[in-house]
């Protein structure tokens, strides 16, 4: 079975991110940027199918700028057997980054697609279920467990206070939930094998896709900064607040 | 730990290289850009990979920085058409000597050279190394950013044999969690450190070869450092200012920088010398008091903070530069001490060194040597600019220390008048943690509470330097003996490390049975190395974490 897995180069997670001045966006300009915490669960994921003889070939797929070959490179690290970067520069919405992965499946003919349940950046949570309707294909979001039996896949997704478990024919697509498994600490081994492996750069614009954007931002903005707390002598002392100054009690 | 993990996984798995560098900064960069240079060049192949421990090439990198280029031509002359990040230069200095309220400007004539820019460029040396870090990768350097190495290695006849990476997925006992890694061990020819000052494997080498023998003890200093973005009416690009005086006493060597770089950014920080006496003092709060001087406050006025840091500066100077070779490798760039303390300028002496320990290893690696001393890089580096440049400034740390009055005047004659060929070479007696007095003989400083707009606290402070450690790991601050800081740094000296720790790592708590208890935040840490350095008894040892631990800063 050949699996695909979308990655994206995100602001890495543990950097603060801080809003431009003139409130356009995000500055990512010298900051660190990372592979999409969701999608380096995918990825972990496609590899564990091929270690356990289910998966035939991991491909990763990234679309965006050339430096998204570096994302492509760690997922290369973590297993995945050659990448491909549809390169483009500028920004790309969750509809045109569906369209730009709907071409590389039909080119690639997998019979499973992973992608993250979301990108940290923007938290759109919708390219994976997008691509499924372009492609008409079964889908299983937030998935927390994946097995594979007698061509069936068996997919136990996060739903509220509990879990759902679904059977699909693949071809299909399963997007990543937190708790689908803890990714594999990269080796310095891997890393150099990385560097060896196989990245096609394919142009975005000659997939005849049309990724003109088709939403604007009109403002980006920090949240509300938190009010400082105070610390209470005692029970007393704090009922005595919830009762006068936050009025709840 | 090592060793309770290690047997059940069997030995370690090892790579061989021509060169092993542990620390993507400027010195390792450079060194393995002019390998790959000479490999080039003369048309052989070298094999080099750096460790870096940060999570990326650059995210441990914190400066001030005025940069002098003079290393950075050397390295690539043609360092401009290939885009390095030197875009602001100078365009004036000034040096103010503070008082409470007021700012006295020191004429620029009568300023010594070190304290003269012009030509130089302010940078953030974080995105000059990220810059360094591609230009390396171009080259074929193999780099490997969060991986740190956690062990030096020794062959059968005790030359260093290369580094072990550290073990990864070890938790909070010690144990190995599911995802366990074991370290790597990287061997190599030669082995070069480039960690910057108070490297945690330096230190080890430095001892285990005696390389300090018969030199003076080193002495460092804390920088602190905050990135921010001002009000366009006030920003100058190519501006730097230099202050002394106030809010320090003048007894305490330190002072501050106020960096003017591009689309409106500022870098300001406070520099405080590791020697000082009053465990009562604060370099945090110094600086943010600082920050309050009118002449100061007026560039933050309308501003915002971005980042925030600390590192520790090797400042002890040519007195204090431990022998740079041993066999099987060598000390560059700030893990031996090349900074000029005059300037606080340490990068293009890293680079410097850089090249030069590169040189010494590709003619042993020609000449078909290895694992044994490089002495051609403490050959040349004597005939070098650099010792130039540090043998004139040889005296200029020391003159400080005697405290402000008399070492700026002190500092005034020697650069000014003899142009540091002075005949004499004052000596740094003693090591930092010697030199905290009882609190019992201290007076307690009442630091102002921070307004939240212009300063600010430990903790909102620590939060913008993007640090972050995986939470379950053996703390990376270890300590010899459990007692000593409640007993020794609590009892004696009022727990100077709640203070001088820029990350609020360590607090003092009281326990339920109502015993004081030092608590260690280590999450939190910067990677500075003060608390290393300024312990008073040594008992709290810098250990490297888990890699791609720590920081990430967004070019400082
Ligand atoms: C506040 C401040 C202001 C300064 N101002 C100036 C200035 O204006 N001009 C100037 O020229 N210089 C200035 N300096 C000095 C300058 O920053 C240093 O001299 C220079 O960074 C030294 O370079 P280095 O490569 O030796 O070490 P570093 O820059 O410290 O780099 C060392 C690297 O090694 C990594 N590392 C350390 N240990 C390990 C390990 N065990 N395994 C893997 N990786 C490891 C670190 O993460 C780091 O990335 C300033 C320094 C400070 C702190
Ligand atoms: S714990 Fe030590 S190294 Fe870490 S930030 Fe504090 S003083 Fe610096």
């Amino acid at each position: 079975m050949k699996v695909l897995v979308s990655v994206k180069r995100v602001v890495d997670h543990n950097v603060t991110v801080r809003v431009k001045a003139d409130g356009s966006g995000v500055e990512t300009a010298n900051v660190k940027m990372s592979i999409n915490p969701f999608d380096e669960i995918a990825v972990e994921a496609a590899v564990r199918l091929k270690e356990a003889g289910i998966a035939t070939e991991v491909i990763a797929v990234s679309c965006g700028s050339s430096q998204s070959q570096e994302t492509l490179r760690t997922a290369l690290a973590i297993g995945a057997d050659r990448g491909i970067l549809v390169e483009c520069e500028g920004e790309l919405q969750p509809l045109a980054v569906a369209k730009l992965l709907k071409a590389i499946v039909e080119k690639e003919q997998p019979q499973l697609i992973i992608a993250g349940k979301q990108a940290i950046d923007d938290d759109c949570s919708q390219t994976g279920q997008m691509l499924a309707a372009l492609c008409d294909l079964p889908q299983a979001t937030f998935a927390s467990k994946i097995e594979y039996q007698n061509n069936l896949l068996t997919v136990t997704r996060e739903v509220d206070g509990g879990s759902e478990t679904l059977e699909l024919v693949p071809p299909a697509i399963v997007t990543t939930d937190l708790r689908l498994n803890e990714p594999r600490y990269v080796t310095l081994p891997s890393i150099v094998k990385a560097k060896k492996k196989p990245i096609d750069v394919i142009p975005a614009n000659s997939l005849d896709v049309d990724i003109a954007t088709n939403l604007e931002v009109l403002k980006v903005s920090e949240p509300p900064a938190r009010k400082p707390g105070v610390k209470v002598g005692d029970v007393n002392a704090l009922i005595q607040k919830l009762k006068s100054e936050v009025n709840v009690i | 730990m090592m060793d309770k993990t290690l047997p059940q996984f069997g030995p370690r798995e090892s790579m061989e290289y021509d060169a092993v560098i542990v620390g993507g900064g400027p010195a390792g960069l450079s060194a393995a850009i002019r390998l790959k240079q000479r490999a080039a060049s003369e048309g052989t192949e070298v094999s080099v990979c750096v460790l870096e421990k940060g999570s990326e090439i650059g995210a441990h990198i914190l400066s001030g920085a005025v940069m002098d280029p003079i290393a950075m031509t050397e390295l690539f002359p043609d360092w401009k058409s290939r885009g390095a990040p030197l875009d602001v230069e100078v365009t004036e200095d000034r040096f103010l000597f503070l008082t409470e309220k007021k700012a006295y400007k020191a004429p620029n004539r009568l300023l010594p050279e070190c304290f003269q820019n012009h030509g130089n460029y302010v940078v953030s040396l974080g995105n000059v190394v990220r810059w360094l870090g591609a230009q390396a990768e171009e080259l074929g350097v193999e780099i490997f950013a969060g991986f740190a190495a956690a062990e030096v290695l020794y062959n059968d006849d005790g030359s260093v044999k290369g580094v072990a990476t550290g073990n990864m997925g070890i938790n909070k006992l010690g144990e190995a969690s599911a995802n366990f890694q074991p370290g790597m061990e990287l061997h190599a020819k030669y082995t070069l450190f480039a960690e910057g000052a108070r490297g945690h494997l330096g230190k080890q080498v430095i001892q285990r070869f005696d390389l300090l023998k018969d030199r003076d003890a080193p002495t460092y200093a804390i920088g602190i450092k905050e990135l921010w973005e001002i009000d366009p009416k006030m920003h100058q690009p190519g501006l730097v200012i230099h202050t002394a005086g106030w809010p320090l006493d003048s007894d305490t060597y330190g002072g501050s920088f106020l960096y003017h770089l591009d689309n409106n950014q500022v870098a300001v920080g406070y520099v405080v010398g590791l020697a000082y006496q009053n465990p009562y003092l604060s370099p945090f709060e110094e600086f943010q008091r600082y920050k309050t001087h009118p002449e100061i406050r007026k560039f933050f006025e309308g501003g915002r903070r971005l980042s925030y840091g600390a590192r520790a500066i090797a400042a002890g100077g040519l007195q204090s530069l431990p022998k740079l070779v041993f066999p099987g490798g060598a000390l560059i760039g700030c893990d031996a001490g090349f900074l000029n303390a005059s300037r606080i300028k340490g990068s293009h002496a890293a680079i410097k060194s850089g090249m030069l320990a590169a040189d010494a290893t590709f003619d042993a690696l020609r000449a078909a040597r290895q694992s044994d001393e490089l002495a051609a890089y403490p050959a040349a580096f004597k005939e070098s600019w650099l010792h130039e440049e540090l043998y004139r400034a040889r005296n200029f740390k020391p003159w400080m220390a005697k405290g402000l009055g008399i070492g700026t005047l002190m500092v005034g004659i020697d650069q000014l008048v003899l142009r540091g060929k002075a005949p004499w070479t004052l000596r740094h007696r003693h090591a930092d943690h010697e030199c905290l007095k009882p609190a019992k003989e201290s007076t307690p400083i009442v630091y102002p509470k921070p307004d939240g707009k212009l300063t600010f606290d430990r903790l909102s402070s620590v939060f913008i330097s993007n640090t972050n450690h995986e939470e379950d790991q053996p703390a990376h601050l270890t300590l010899k003996s459990r007692t000593v800081p409640v007993d020794i740094n609590l009892e004696k000296y009022a727990g100077p490390e709640q203070r001088y720790c820029p990350a609020g790592v360590y607090e003092f708590v009281r326990a339920e049975n109502g015993r004081d208890l030092l608590q260690i935040n280590a999450q939190n840490c910067l990677h500075c190395k003060t608390c290393d350095i300024k312990d008073p008894t040594q008992n709290i040892v810098w250990v490297t974490p888990e890699g791609s631990g720590g920081p990430c800063y967004p070019g400082m």
